[in-house]
């Protein structure tokens, strides 16, 4: 796989939400008081991106600022200020890999290097298939996993050049491995089992 | 060693129910009409006695917060605030109360909610917890199907509703003004401040912002009774506390601890103690990146909690410990994190913008030792230029790192300096 | 009030003040690039740092409330190194390229950091590049000057009212921009180029034109709207090269529109340098006293109501008193200053000025709008209402064409038929006009330009009374003029005399042959047409409609070629100053008439300007006291009668060309394009 040609993203011209979009984004506009619906604009773009295909089309925007009474400018400036909206389009499984200190002390160059290697491609690339984009980011606070990728909406915690590497198979594969430790771990409790909180606490389920 | 029955997030490695049923096996929501009965003031008396202070980073005292909220309606609502946007590097402990303790959360909110006179609270959630956001939202539908939440919430004549908002990717929403503006639809970019939330906050309104684990500590501490949680560490700097083990442990982990326990006890007794040995502890980073980090020296001795780590000249910041050993470039790992916040700064005002880009390549450089001599106190100088000049604190935390790596390893800076030039010689004699 | 200490100094401040203020009124200067006293507070320049004892670190004075007891340095080092870091900073991505930068020698940058800076950079690291936005036609842009103070960002939003410029990204990233390339659709766009503290923001056409030390800047007033706005004419040889606005609170603040700020170049294009005289048919070149005499010959034996005269929207008013004087000795009543035919009343004078003043707009808390659009008639006034908007408690009613103001409204009607129903009580704004405190209403030209204007007049009138608009303590009927020389020319009395003929009667006459001869003065909005085969006299500036119908064309001079007198829409006589000669043979136009009397052997008594000026201030007081606006008394005006369905329409359909001036302008004709021609095709704008 090699990296697709940096060409301008085609633009839709239009964009509309589906009728369950529509009925989700009149539910979050409900969660403000009146008149300050512009107060939706992230959870509007962010549905407006997962219609899109996880990017954000100029349409799209243009779209919510029409829907909630803001000047399309206005609407710009929230898209481009926040690292969640993708300007351009993204690969069906968008790994997002963190390369902040606490990820990178355990070892997230090798991560990275992995992903690089086995796509084919240089950070902030699609492959030619569309499959895959990788993009690195900063802490997405999980640190005590480190180190961390998230996949579209998933973490995968943990990780290290081989098993970034199975997972990169099976994403190819379409086939996403249960989100979490790749290395079987309860969550954030240290590896071999909590020390804590071992059942004989009170409120444990047992 | 905190007991496990002083352990409020007795869920926080999610091995339980996280549901409503699980939780109120474990004590939520018990009693919490009584609660709500007993009255504002006495839940703003009982916070202040507890000693908590804020879990977000500031460590500023929780009840006295609560008491700035107007007591008249001047008919401006009040707000509560919470700020799930956790994304202070090594911090990863409020996600833990979110997918699996949410409705500690959602029960604090309530308290807080009566305790500050407020009928509506947003918690803001950072974008990327999109699955700990599908928990907590299903903690707050619950809660409404249960009557917990809204119309007489509880049953105890308190009307109170709960939203979550999901933010997109911007640490600087975690600074409170940024939040409130971007909870408004808008960039966030902080406030300049006056004037404060508590007068002029969401929506023009007064609003209280506080961190997820302050206020999903409030139920227990009520339920305890505030001299309980002031019992455990130390005077002023009280209760227990989530910590984030991060970076070259054996078995990076969070745990629920006592505050003021020792550091290194902190990290052998739930980390497996540091790779390769006490011994081979390089530094520290107490409280997450925005502190200073420590040299194994201060480690040996410090205490975790406010006060302690503030006299050493770091903090504590949001209790992330992250900690390197010697195998580690200090260098790049401060560098990373200037990068960090060079990514993260909003842009607003001019040190940040300009300054977080400057020490960035600076340090960029320093990495491969590709500096004079000079430039390290050009470099500290830079720092102090932003440091206290800028309209929120993400100027102070870009600060911070660097002028901890200069003051702790500038030896390590001027060896890389002497190595690259002698590399070099030609360029050098330049 | 709170005392406080600048400086070792004790000052007292009114409630509200900031830090700033407060040194300000100790005298003491505190440095600034995101402050503007016009705009939102940003404080994220940081420029403005100074020390408050007992505060931990420096604070933004822009932005920080005056408190009692705080004591305040700003020299002391804690706020010197804080100045002095923030001036590094913003010069670290600012790049070297003064001797090529437009702003240079009146850049608030290259002043401050004189002032405040190292005297050397540390910064080795590479500068940052950002691309070049397109803002249309007159706003260049040059954005890695850009030191992000938002000045521009929060002037279009909150004082132009369009939303259609933001910063974009974050952080070292952050770009001022339309984020789609699109020209700013503001008639006050130019003043962001004065806003922007640095060379972001130049004008275009003045591109690389001069450098400011090169330039005589001469006070003056503009007159391509009625509003008077105060200006600066920057002039280099005979040449005007920029206009720019200087402040007069009680009329432009400190703003310009686009058009009188950027028409200037029409002053140097088709211009009338040469009398002209018509021979077998065409317009040949001639000398003074050929055409002096041409004019003359036709005249005599002219029987006296056969002869008349028009001014036009940029006439002087001593122009048009000498005018008035030579019809007065000739004996004709037959000239009007109402090329338009608007039903303006010359018996009161409150009936044809904007009462309420431009400044007492801020006090006004309800206002119908009838057969106006503001934004195009007078984008400056406009502001002034926007800003009366926005700071609440300003209700607007429109009763005309619907048109985007910058503000809300609540739109009544279209036409007569509305105004009628709102005098007689029959609409809802009717209460709101009751309860309201100080109502005003704005006539525009679109309502009284039409055969049923003096009636409509009468209904305005009604409606003013009715709603308790006109009373001791205020006024708030108001007639907003387009045209620089309306008000002047009423005050002059340059209306038909006892018998004579107005606009409508004059051409009339002319294409029935009763009006053999028909002087313009500066008279370019009349068609040609209507003016049948009457001989026409054209003196004015330009070679527009008026000089291509004339048999006579008479060089004279533009309001920035003469010392002249107008009289803005409030009622306000202002002095326009020359700046530059008139070009070629082109003669100040009061003199044009005087040499013309003498021709005629009717001299007109005045020999210099301080005499015609004596001789203006006895046809009217007024005059005797330029800027002010004197006190006007109510009285009869208007004609009840029977009102037209048609609806109102605005006189002005092309807000970048409406004037002699404008209409030769390169820049207007490119505005126009962008703007008014091709609106909503988005290549038009790019293509520029």
């Amino acid at each position: 796989m090699s990296a697709a040609p940096t060409a301008p993203a085609k633009e839709p011209t239009t964009f509309a939400f589906s009728q369950d979009y529509l009925r989700r984004a009149e539910q979050i506009i409900a969660k403000y008081p009146p008149g300050r619906q512009a107060s939706a604009v992230l959870p509007l773009l962010d549905l407006a991106q997962r219609q899109c295909g996880n990017w954000l089309p100029r349409a799209a925007m243009d779209y919510v600022a029409g829907i909630l009474g803001m000047a399309p400018i206005r609407v710009y400036e929230v898209a481009t200020f926040y690292s969640m909206f993708n300007l351009q389009p993204v690969g069906k499984w968008f790994l997002q890999i963190c390369g902040t200190t606490p990820c990178w002390l355990r070892g997230s160059d090798d991560v990275i290097r992995t992903c690089e290697s086995k796509l084919g491609i240089k950070m902030g690339e699609t492959t030619a298939d569309g499959k895959f984009t990788l993009k690195e980011v900063e802490c997405l606070g999980a640190c005590v996993n480190a180190p961390v990728v998230q996949v579209n909406d998933d973490f995968y915690e943990d990780l290290d050049a081989a098993s970034m590497a199975r997972l990169i198979d099976a994403l190819a594969a379409d086939q996403p491995p249960p989100k979490g430790s790749m290395t079987g771990r309860q969550n954030a409790a240290p590896v071999g089992g909590p020390q804590t909180l071992d059942g004989r606490a009170p409120g444990g389920d047992d | 060693m905190l007991r496990d029955q002083d352990r409020i997030f007795t869920n926080l490695y999610g091995i339980h129910d996280w549901k409503l049923a699980g939780a109120r096996k474990r004590g939520d929501w018990d009693g919490t009409k009584e609660l709500i009965l007993k009255g504002r003031d006495w839940i703003v008396t009982q916070v202040k006695d507890s000693g908590l202070r804020g879990r977000g980073g500031a460590g500023f005292p929780t009840g006295m917060k609560w008491s700035f909220m107007p007591k008249t309606f001047d008919g401006r609502p009040s707000y509560l605030v919470i700020n799930a946007d956790e994304s202070e590097p090594g911090t990863c402990k409020d996600r833990d109360i979110l997918r699996w303790d949410p409705h500690k959360l959602v029960e604090g909110a309530l308290l807080a909610g009566v305790g500050m006179g407020c009928h509506a609270g947003y918690i803001y959630i950072r974008g990327e917890f999109y699955n700990e956001a599908s928990h907590i939202q299903q903690a707050i539908d619950e809660a409404y199907a249960a009557g917990l939440l809204g119309k007489n919430a509880c049953g105890a004549g308190w009307d109170f509703d709960l939203y979550l908002h999901r933010g997109a990717g911007a640490y600087i929403c975690g600074e409170e003004t940024a939040l409130l503006e971007s909870l408004e639809g808008k960039k966030g970019q902080p406030r300049l401040k006056p004037p404060f939330p508590a007068a002029v906050g969401l929506y023009g309104c007064p609003t209280t912002v506080n961190n997820v684990e302050t206020i999903a500590v409030v139920p227990t501490i009520l339920r305890r009774g505030a001299p309980w949680f002031a019992s455990i560490g130390r005077p002023k700097n009280s209760g227990t506390k989530l910590f984030c083990i991060s970076g070259h442990v054996e078995r990076p982990c969070n745990v629920e601890e006592s505050m003021s326990i020792p550091l290194k006890e902190l990290i052998e007794r739930h980390a497996g103690g540091v790779r390769g040995g006490w011994d081979n502890l390089l530094g520290i980073i107490p409280g997450g990146s925005s502190v200073p980090v420590l040299p194994r020296s201060i480690c040996d001795t410090v205490l975790m909690d406010f006060d302690a780590l503030r006299e050493v000249r770091s903090g504590l910041g949001t209790a992330a410990v992250i900690v390197m050993d010697k195998s580690t470039d200090i260098v790049k790992a401060i560098s990373r994190l200037s990068k960090f916040y060079m990514h993260e700064s909003c842009g607003q005002c001019t040190p940040c913008r300009e300054g977080t880009g400057w020490m960035w390549r600076v340090m960029e450089r320093m990495v491969k030792g590709q500096a004079d001599l000079e430039e390290i106190d050009v470099l500290e100088e830079v720092t102090r230029q932003v440091e206290g000049h800028t309209i929120c604190a993400l100027g102070d935390a870009a600060a911070w790192p660097i002028q901890g790596l200069i003051r702790h390893f500038r030896p390590e800076l001027e060896k890389r300096i002497a190595a690259y030039k002698a590399s070099r010689p030609r360029q050098a004699a330049e | 009030m709170p005392k406080l200490t600048i400086n070792g100094q004790a000052v007292e401040v009114p409630p509200g003040a900031t830090v700033l203020q407060a040194c300000e009124s100790a005298g003491v200067e505190v440095p600034r690039f995101c402050y503007h006293e016009r705009l939102s507070i940003a404080g994220n320049c940081r420029m403005c740092l100074v020390e408050q004892e007992k505060a931990p670190k420096p604070i933004a004075s822009c932005a920080m409330p005056a408190a009692d007891g705080m004591v305040i340095h700003t020299d002391s080092p804690m706020a010197r190194k804080a100045r002095k870091g923030v001036m590094e900073f913003l010069l670290i991505n600012h790049p070297l390229d003064c001797p090529i930068c437009d702003q240079g020698g009146e850049c608030d940058l290259q002043d401050q950091a004189m002032a405040y800076g190292f005297d050397r950079g540390r910064y080795d690291e590479n500068k940052r590049a950002v691309p070049d936005k397109d803002f249309g036609p007159l706003v260049k842009t040059s954005m890695n000057r850009c030191i992000h103070c938002t000045r521009c960002i929060r002037f279009i939003t909150e004082v132009a009212g369009i939303e259609e410029l933001g910063a974009t990204f974050r952080g070292e990233h952050m770009e001022v921009t339309t984020y789609v390339e699109k020209a700013l659709s503001s008639e006050l766009s130019g003043n962001i180029i004065d806003l922007c503290p640095v060379g972001a923001l130049t004008s275009k056409p003045y591109a690389f034109s001069a450098r400011p030390w090169e330039l005589r800047k001469v006070e003056s007033v503009d007159v391509l709207d009625a509003v008077g706005a105060a200006i600066r004419v920057d002039v280099r040889g005979g040449e005007v090269l920029r206009v720019l606005p200087r402040l007069n609170e009680a009329v432009n603040e400190e703003w310009l529109a686009d058009k009188s700020r950027f028409a200037c170049d029409g002053l140097r294009r088709q211009r009338l340098d040469r009398p002209y005289v018509r021979r077998d048919g065409k317009l040949q070149p001639a000398t003074w006293p050929e055409a002096l005499a041409a004019v003359a010959a036709r005249l005599d034996g002219v029987q006296a109501d056969r002869i008349a005269a028009l001014a036009g929207d940029l006439a002087c008013v001593e122009s048009m008193v000498a005018l008035k004087d030579l019809f007065a000795a000739i004996g004709s009543g037959n000239i009007d200053c109402r090329q338009d035919g608007a039903a303006l009343d010359p018996r009161t004078r409150a009936s044809y000025v904007f009462n309420t003043t431009i400044a007492g707009i801020e006090q006004a808390d309800a206002c119908l709008l009838i057969g106006t659009n503001p934004r195009w008639e007078a984008p400056v006034l406009n502001a002034r209402l926007r800003k009366r908007f926005l700071a609440g408690g300003f209700r607007v009613a429109l009763i005309g064409q619907q048109t985007d103001l910058t503000y809300r409204y609540d739109y009544l009607g279209a036409g007569p038929q509305t105004l009628a129903d709102l005098a007689s009580g029959k609409l809802a704004f009717g209460d709101l006009l009751r309860l309201a405190k100080r109502p005003m209403l704005i006539l525009g030209q679109g309502a009284l330009a039409r055969p049923d204007g003096a009636a409509i007049l009468a209904l305005a009138r009604e409606v003013a009374e009715k709603f308790n608009m006109v009373r001791e303590d205020w006024n708030g009927f108001n007639v907003l003029h387009t045209a620089a020389a309306r008000v002047g020319g009423m005050d002059a009395g340059f209306v038909p005399g006892h018998g004579g003929r107005g606009t409508a009667e004059i051409l009339q006459g002319a294409q029935n042959g009763t009006v053999e001869f028909v002087y313009l003065l500066g008279a370019d909005e009349i068609d040609p047409d209507l003016l049948g085969k009457a001989f026409v006299v054209y003196q004015g500036h330009h070679g527009d409609e008026g000089a291509h119908r004339a048999d006579v064309v008479l060089p004279g001079a533009a309001y920035t070629e003469k010392n002249a007198t107008y009289v803005n829409t409030e009622g306000r006589p202002q002095q326009a100053r020359l700046a530059v000669f008139p070009p070629g043979e082109a003669r100040e136009d009061w003199k044009i008439i005087r040499a013309l009397s003498e021709a005629m052997g009717k001299r007109l008594p005045y020999d210099n300007l301080a005499q015609l000026r004596r001789r203006m201030e006895s046809v009217n007081p007024i005059f005797a006291a330029p800027g002010q606006v004197a006190p006007v008394s109510w009285g009869a005006f208007g004609t009840s009668g029977p009102v037209q369905a048609a609806p109102f329409a605005t006189l002005v359909s092309n807000y970048y060309m409406t004037d002699p001036i404008s209409r030769a302008s390169e820049t207007m004709a490119k505005c126009t394009a962008t703007f008014i021609a091709r609106t909503g095709d988005a290549k038009a704008g790019a293509a520029e």
